[in-house]
């Protein structure tokens, strides 16, 4: 119910503002076609631009610029996914085995979260990453 | 948030997996967990969705470009463009969370 209250009291807020100016929409249209592209040629990585631009921009705080950011990133992924489809990108048996481990993955880590502060687990992901992206260079 | 951007280089490095494979395995398990999280978060009122019409309408028309364009390229250059991306995205957050 509160959150019901907080959403009606943001939209309240943002409805002020509807009018969106030029210069903001050619921000959110450019951003959108860099995100856009990003998200098609990788196959992720969308969200990373899309929540500080959610932020910045719009002025949406953390939580709601994270839970939009997927309702952005959403329509965008299906079209692309449709796309690798067609390339012949996918294989079903891959796919099936490893989706059923991510989303058991997303579950555990979603209940982890709570135990970890969120600088230790962002620091983690970075070392992650950097390790990740050298490795694939070579 | 992110998982993907992990996702990919685990399937490629550790499963040898085709860069372009890994790639759009990713984007599925995403479609798949965004309906249960879009859901939840939905519920809970956390989804804002004025003013998201012009990034979604250029980021739908740009993701085309790019997912058919990705599909030109040998996996081999694709995973190396990939890990630079990977490297600036790590650094990038590094500077945020030392930021705050």
């Amino acid at each position: 119910m509160k959150t019901q209250e907080k959403e009606e009291n943001l939209n309240a807020k943002t409805e002020k503002k509807e009018k969106l100016s030029l210069k903001t929409k050619l921000i959110l249209s450019l951003c959108g076609i860099a995100i856009g592209f990003i998200n098609g040629f990788f196959g992720g990585g969308g969200g990373m631009i899309c929540v500080p631009l959610l932020e910045k921009v719009l002025h949406l705080p953390n939580k709601y610029s994270h839970a939009t950011a997927i309702a952005v990133i959403f329509p965008i992924s299906f079209v692309s996914a449709l796309i690798y489809l067609l390339s012949g990108s996918l294989e079903t048996v891959p796919f099936l085995t490893v989706g059923s481990g991510v989303l058991l993955g997303g579950i555990v880590g979603s209940l982890l979260l709570k135990f970890l502060p969120a600088k230790v687990v962002r620091i983690i992901f970075v070392f992650v990453m950097l390790a990740g992206g050298i490795r694939l260079l070579f | 948030m992110g998982g993907g951007t992990l996702l990919i280089p685990i399937l490629t490095i550790f499963l040898s997996f085709d860069q372009k494979l890994s790639q759009g395995i990713n984007l599925l398990s995403f479609l798949v967990m965004a309906i249960f999280s879009l859901y939840i978060h939905y519920r809970n009122g956390f989804i804002v969705t004025k003013n998201l019409f012009w990034i979604i309408f250029f980021g739908v028309i740009s993701s085309v470009l790019g997912a058919v364009l990705m599909s030109f390229l040998p996996s081999r250059i694709l995973k190396m463009i990939f890990g630079v991306f990977l490297c600036c995205l790590a650094i990038v957050e590094f500077i945020k969370v030392f930021k705050k």
